[in-house]
This record gives structure tokens, sequence and C-alpha cells, in this order.
């Protein structure tokens, strides 16, 4: 039949369907994709994200593309990040924003809500050192606030040690004057968010995507 | 009923009783005393009258008119006989809240609606006793006055993330799921009609159509009475709660479409598909005309900056009359206030002042509270009041159907959404929801509406019994069965920066990732919509600078404020709460060098304000620290060293909480004897405290 052959090895797709759980044909649409941004070569790279235009005014930009070349993401072993993706890798990555399926027990819910939040803290601990430091913290909330015009700075700033405060007055209760927090390890971040149903929001609709609406 | 049996132990609910019995009392003979009045005025009217023929006669002074003796008291009931009999009612109606909520124990069982209808009813049945008429339910009267203030309050209040992520659902529950009602009851009551045995052949298809229309509508005032007391999570709340608000517009139309049929008495193809754009024109027309209003207003407050004392009126008024203008051209009055609301309210609540925003806040809660106290009280008068037609099979083929209906449409409409739903309604859910269909004083008004006949009164008759019904059984049982079936119930919210910056960076992210997908999904239309917000709507209706703040910024600085007003409000209480945690901004700060930082530089104008509240409360605390430390310790004069640590005390703690959240690291090293801020009421910690954060 014509549809096998020029289907990329339809084995390829039942082994990454059963890797990453999405289906047959969001794996296809997604290789389409891929192909349309790496140029129909095999890897992506860096400057391929960069590429698309809508992606230009996200003011969080640069981490989400950081995000897709970190090895903790991609699940390889080692720290730091690659240069350029497979598609297998690509898929992984976007399996961490499938929506939980209806019929999964309590314990497969609390899996998926944990693998979202960690690539959260993935996000937020870029030097990969296990905690997110006052600094690193500072960093998000000016990104966040980096396109909103004025770069009030200070204000960021003020934020980010505030929300700092939160977290360690939540995770540590009492401290002597003296001691120091040294940043918010991954059990920090599990029980400041318990409360915020990541598993329900960190969402996308992957279901009817059509490929004549890519963007370009 | 509770209020007219005064409790034994306390005095409290006695006294409540008392006033209850006698205002009930009153009542009747203050309506009863009409007939009374109009004669009382006649004899005081011939004097005032035969003065009034006399002016010429006085200028002349030689007046033969027999000299009647100066009335030194006069009574005259008719002169303030309408705003006296509305007040008296209100202040009835309020008095019974009061009397439910001294006594827990009945309240904790029975939800207040019920208490307020059976309270409704017994006023009725003594009303009826003193064999006077009183036609109080007036359809206008609700739809003008008694129902726009609840809905104000629903709209301006709504959340509206939880609102706009489920739009779809609610949706289509409010539409699909009223007309499947109303089509289901209308056709299966007709055909039960239909049946010989029950004699009630008379009645057309088109009317039975028309009383599923009436009946079917999920009432949000009775869902807003009932939900309110149980506390379940947001998404559920806003399922039933959004449903019942906009499924008004189908309402409307179906409303007015089957009066007109069921006048000309036939329908053809045409005028269903002109029901069908009437059902666009109402629902679009209402938000547009909602959203027009909303602008105004908001671009009116933006002027607003020297007259602060009215701000509160333009919100209220240009929501009456978004609702007004609708209801001019029969569109949906609901939706247009609702819509009105949610525009105004970003914008509004960025100019306005804090003292406007709370008066605001508060003047909803009271105004809805008293309009559905109200409404359930004139409900069960009414009741009594009302003509009635008992017809076994009509009611019970009715509470029958309605039960059935909304199940089946539950579970059928989820059957559907669920699939392109990310979060999937469980069967628990759909539950709640079934069972949240509760039916109000609106089916009611609408069944009043209508014109008198026969069929009316078996109508009204029905339709108060699924009232009650639902609001008895339902409303009383559902607390019990989320208990049961272990409902998640909503989470306090604390407002929490951490949970706010998430939700930004979650936002950012999802709309990256569909970016990076290719996909021009959910997020990316919001997105959309949040930078044409931010670039041009902002700066027309937002004064100043704030127009151009971003949300995190606006959110911290609202966060702050709230908790140094909290601080100061719990600081100048008789007791301070006990300090969440003794982390405070050094264990934070990386060691080093950085002890001196740069001053965080919030907005001039800000500033200004958090000192002002700050500094005035403080002063307010000094002193009334000083007085409770001084009275309620009740001490000797060489005791003072006691309240003195005690007072330093507090005052350490007051300081270590204000620097927990002004973000300053307390300088503790700096214990001052206290002595010299009660002398110097110029010179304080506090306030030093202040020029250093600010």
């Amino acid at each position: 039949m014509g549809a096998l052959q020029s289907a990329p090895g339809h084995q390829e797709y039942i082994d990454l369907a059963e890797k990453t759980g999405f289906s047959f044909e969001q794996i296809g649409v997604l290789h389409k994709r891929f192909k349309q941004l790496s140029h129909n070569q095999e890897t992506l790279r860096r400057e391929h994200f960069n590429e698309i235009p809508d992606l230009a005014c996200n003011p969080i930009r640069a981490q989400i593309v950081e995000a897709f070349f970190d090895r903790r993401n991609i699940r390889q072993n080692g720290g730091g990040t690659v240069e350029e993706i497979g598609f297998e890798e690509f898929l992984v990555v976007m399996s961490h924003f499938r929506p939980p399926s209806l019929h999964m027990t309590n314990e497969q819910r609390e899996n998926v809500r944990r693998e979202k939040l960690r690539f959260l803290f993935n996000m937020h601990d870029t030097d990969n050192d296990g905690t997110i430091t006052l600094e690193e913290y500072r960093h998000v909330v000016e990104e966040l606030l980096s396109r909103s015009g004025t770069l009030e700075k200070e204000t960021a700033k003020s934020i980010a040690d505030a929300a700092m405060l939160e977290v360690a007055s939540i995770s540590m209760g009492h401290m002597e004057p003296d001691e120091f927090y040294e940043g918010i390890t991954f059990e920090h971040f599990d029980k400041l968010l318990i409360e915020f149903e990541i598993e329900s929001k960190m969402n996308i609709r992957f279901l009817n995507m059509d490929t004549t609406t890519l963007c370009k | 009923m509770a209020a007219l049996r005064p409790v034994r132990r306390r005095p409290a609910p006695r006294l409540t009783g008392l006033l209850c019995v006698l205002l009930l009392v009153f009542v009747p003979f203050a309506s009863a005393s009409r007939d009374v009045d109009s004669e009382s005025n006649e004899t005081w009217g011939r004097p005032a009258r035969s003065t009034q023929e006399d002016p010429d006669h006085r200028t002349n002074s030689s007046d033969p008119h027999p000299k009647k003796s100066f009335p030194v008291l006069s009574f005259n009931y008719e002169h303030v006989r309408k705003p006296f009999e509305i007040s008296l009612w209100i202040l009835l109606a309020l008095l019974m809240k009061l009397g439910f909520h001294i006594i827990p124990r009945v309240s904790n069982i029975v939800p207040e609606s019920c208490l307020l209808i059976v309270v409704g009813l017994l006023l009725g049945g003594i009303i009826k006793a003193v064999n006077e008429k009183v036609s109080l339910f007036d359809s206008k009267f609700f739809f003008l006055y008694l129902l726009p203030p609840i809905i104000l309050d629903a709209g301006y209040f709504l959340p509206i993330r939880p609102f706009t992520e489920n739009l779809g659902t609610i949706l289509v529950f409010a539409v699909v799921g009223t007309l499947w009602n109303t089509f289901f009851i209308g056709g299966l009551m007709y055909g039960v009609c239909q049946i010989e045995a029950t004699q009630l052949g008379d009645v057309s298809l088109l009317s039975c159509l028309l009383f599923g229309t009436i009946i079917s509508a999920v009432d949000p005032v009775a869902v807003l009475a009932v939900f309110e007391e149980i506390h379940i999570n947001e998404l559920l709340h806003i399922l039933v709660f959004g449903e019942s608000l906009l499924n008004d517009a189908v309402t409307v139309v179906l409303y007015h479409l089957f009066k007109e049929f069921s006048l000309a008495g036939t329908v053809t193809v045409v005028d269903a598909v002109l029901g069908v754009v009437c059902f666009f024109v109402v629902s679009l027309g209402g938000i547009m005309f909602g959203v027009v209003y909303g602008i105004l207003g908001a671009f009116t407050s933006r002027f607003t900056s020297h007259t602060r004392v009215i701000e509160p009126l333009f919100v209220f008024l240009y929501s009456y009359m978004a609702y007004l203008s609708a209801e001019i051209f029969h569109l949906s009055g609901i939706m247009s206030l609702i819509a009105c609301g949610v525009v105004m309210r970003p914008y509004v609540e960025a100019n306005i002042s804090h003292k406007s925003y709370t008066t605001i806040k508060y003047f909803l809660k009271m105004w809805s509270s008293v309009s559905e106290t109200l409404i359930f009280i004139f409900l069960g008068v009414s009741t009594v009041d009302g003509p009635h037609d008992w017809n076994w099979t009509f009611v019970i083929v009715t509470v029958v159907l309605c039960l059935v209906s909304r199940v089946l449409g539950v579970i059928g409409l989820t059957f559907i959404i669920n699939k392109f739903r990310i979060v999937k309604l469980t069967k628990k859910d759909q539950f709640i929801v079934a069972y949240g269909g509760l039916r109000g004083a609106i089916a009611f008004s609408l069944g009043f509406l209508l014109t008198d006949s026969k069929m009316k009164r078996m109508f009204l008759t029905a339709i108060i019994t699924v009232i009650f019904f639902t609001v008895f059984v339902q409303g009383m049982t559902i607390r019990p069965l989320v208990e049961l079936l272990a409902v998640k119930k909503k989470k306090e919210s604390k407002a929490s920066i951490n949970e706010e910056i998430h939700t930004q960076f979650l936002d950012h992210l999802l709309t990256g990732i569909e970016d990076i997908c290719g996909h021009y999904g959910h997020h990316h239309w919001k997105d959309k919509l949040n930078r044409f917000n931010k670039t041009y709507v902002k700066k027309l209706l937002i004064a100043g600078e704030r127009s151009t703040e971003p949300q995190l910024i606006s959110f911290y600085n609202k966060m702050e404020m709230k908790q140094a007003m909290m601080l100061v409000e719990s600081g100048s209480a008789a007791k301070l709460p006990t300090v969440v945690s003794s982390v405070s901004m050094q264990n934070i700060q990386p060691r080093g060098p950085s002890s001196r930082r740069a001053m965080p530089s919030i907005s001039k104008s800000r500033e200004q304000e958090i000192r002002k509240i700050l500094r005035g409360n403080l002063q307010k605390t000094r002193q009334r620290l000083r007085s409770y430390s001084r009275h309620d310790l009740m001490m000797d004069p060489f005791e003072d060293n006691m309240s003195e640590v005690r007072f330093r005390k507090q005052r350490v703690e007051m300081e270590r909480r204000m620097s927990h959240y002004l973000t300053v690291p307390a300088n503790r090293q700096e214990t001052t004897p206290v002595r010299k801020v009660w002398f110097e009421p110029g010179v304080s910690r506090c306030s030093r405290i202040i020029n250093y954060t600010l």
C-alpha cells in the first residue's frame, strides 16, 4: 500500500507511541511539523526555533527553547544541554504536555503531576544543581517582566524576593536568623505548588491539529 | 418557626422574636388600615379643604368660620404609606435573616432559602387570616428591582479565568441543555395531557412547550443561595452558576416565541428559523449593550480622581442602565448586566481608590443579600396568596419530568463534551451538575406574567411545587451528599505570589509550545487578546501610569497593600495572631557585602498611599495598644514594667511581621527603650522602618 511506503517506518511510530503515549495521528502531525521546522533535515537546532515568528514576542522564549535542548528533559543522562535534537527527543519533550487520561489511577495522576512539575523545575534550575537559588528565581521574574515595556529591575527583584520568602516560610517554617536558605529543592517546589493542580493546567490540545493551519 | 417561638436560653433571639412578632402583627394591620386611613384622611381633609376655601375670607379677616382647636398631634398614614411599607418589609426580611444566624443549629442543616420561604408562607398565612388582599408580587417589581442587584453582584465578581476556560462547556449546558429540557418536558407533558384519563385535553402543544420553557431554566438566585453555603470546588461552581446565567437568553427567546405562537396558533418553518435568528440577536445584542456600557463606565472612571466619593455610583448606574437598555429591546438583560460588569471591572479597579473599591464590594453584597431575602419571602407569601389549581397528575408528572430530563440532559451532554475537554468531567461532577439544577423565582415570575386563565393557575401551582421541591429537597440534601461523595471542596485561596508567577509563566510557556507545534489554539488567541488589551485598550481606559503596569506588578502591589493593612488591623486588635514562620529576609539574602540594598522603586503615588495607610494606622495602633495595656491588664502603677515588656514584645512582633511582608531586614539589634515611643509621637521605630522600606 502506498501509504505505508510514504510513512517513515510504521514500526518506528509504534516505538514512539509506546514511549511517549501519543497516538499515531498525533505523531504523524508532529512529525510533519518537525520536518517543517527543520527544513527537512534530521535534527533541530536552536536557530530553527528562533525562526518561528510567533515565538519572538514571547517573554520567556529563550527558556522555552533551552528546555528542548536540556538533557534532563529528553531523558538523557548527565547534565547540561545538547546542540541538536532528533524527532524522538522532540516528541519526548512534547509528551510532557499531554493531558492525563480519564481512566487513570490516583497514583498514575500523581506521577504525571510530578513529571510536569519536574519539567517546570528544570526550566527554572538553569545550572542543574538541583535547587533554584535566589538569583535564578530573580532571573525568572525578570524574564517574565522583560516584555512589559519599562524594565523595572528593582520591582522584579523585590517580587522575586517576596516569592522566595514565601517558599522558605512554607517549606522551612522556622529558621534562626543566621541560618541560610539554600534554594528551592524539588520537594519544596512540589509543596509550594501543591494546590496549583498542574496536571489540569499544563496541557496542550494535541487532538485536532489540522496540518493546513500550521503556522509558518 | 424559630423566629416566632423565642428560644429558651438566650436573650437575643427572644428580643428578635418579640420584634418579629410585633412587626408581623403590624404589617397586616398596616395594610388593613388602608380603609381606615381613607376615612381618617377625609376627616382631616375637610378642615384642610375648608381652610383652602377660605383664603379670600381670611384676607378679610372677619371670618365667621367656627374655630377648631389647633391639632397638636395628627395622624396621616397615607402620606408615607408606600415607603413605609417597603421599608417595613425590608426590615422584616433582614430581621429574619439575623434571627437565623443567631440560632446556629438550624442554619447548619437547613439552607437559608428554605427558612425564608417558610417565613414567607407564615406571613402569607397571617395576611390571609386577617383576610386582607395583599397582591404583593409584581413581576415588574421582581424583574426591575429585585433581580438586577443579584445578577450584578454575580457578574462583577465572576471569576474570569475559570469562566473563560470552561466557556464552551457552560454554553453547551446553557443552550443545548435548556433546549433539550424544554422540548423534552413540553413534549412529554403534551403526550400525558392527551391521555384521556387525565382530563387535561385542552392543554395545547404550544402551551405545554411554553410551560416547558418556564420550568426548565436553572435559576441563578437559587443556585447562588444554595451553592454559596456548600463551598464546592471552583469548576463545579462555575459550571452550574455559569449555566444558570447564560440560559437567560434561551429562556427569553423561547418564552416570547411560544407566547407569540400560542396567540397565533400555528407554527411555520419561517417562524422557527426566525426563532433561531432571534436567539442570536437576543444574546449577542445583550452582550453588546453590556460591553458598550462597560467601556463607558471604565472610561468615566478614568477621570474620577478628583471626585472619589461618587465613583461607586458610576459602576452601579452604568450597569443598571445596561440592564434596562437591553430590556427595552427585549434582549437578554442578564447577559447585558454580566457583560457590563465583566468588561468594566479590570479597568475600573485600576482607576478607583481603595475605599471606593470596598464601597462597591459591600454595597453590591448588601443589595444582593436584601434582594435575595425579599425574593424568597415573597415567594412564600405568593404561594399562600396566589390563585391555585391543584391537579395531581400535572404536578407530579412535572416534578418527575424535570428530574428525569435534567439527569438525561447532563449525562448526554457530558458524553459529548468530554470528547472536547482536556480535563474530563467525572461521574461525581456530573451528578453534582445535575443535582444543582435548581429552579427558583424567575420561573415563578415568568409564570406569573401569563395571561390569567385556568391553565395559568395550574401552571403556577406546578411551578411552585417544582420550586419548593428543588429548593427544599435538593437544597437540603446537597450538603450531606457533597460530604458523602467526597466532592472536592473549594481550596482556600491565599493570594500567593508564587502561584501568580507560575500562572503567568505557564501561560507564556503553553503559548510558546503551541507556537512551536504550529497550532493556533486556545492559548494563542488568549495571548493575542492580552497583547491587544495591553497596547490599546488599557492605554485608553486606565488613568495615568497604571496603564502600563504589567499584571504581575499590580498583583504584587495589591498583595503588599492588603498585607500591610491586615497587619495594622491585626496589630490594633486585642490579640496578635501567631506568626506563621520566623523566616525573614536575612535567611534568604546571599551572604556578603550586600547588607544594604537599593530600595525597590514602587511608584511615588503607591508609596504615598502605603505610607499614609501605615502611618495613620500605626498612630492609632500605638494609642490603642497603650490603652489596651493600661485598661485591660488592670494593673497598679508599679506593675508598669509588665505591660512595658508585653508592649515591647508586641512591637517587636509587629515589626518583624512588617519586615516579613515588606521585605526589608528587621533590625533587631535596636531595642531602644519603649517608653520613648509613648512620649515622642513623632519619632518611632515603626515610622523609621517605613522610611526604610519605601
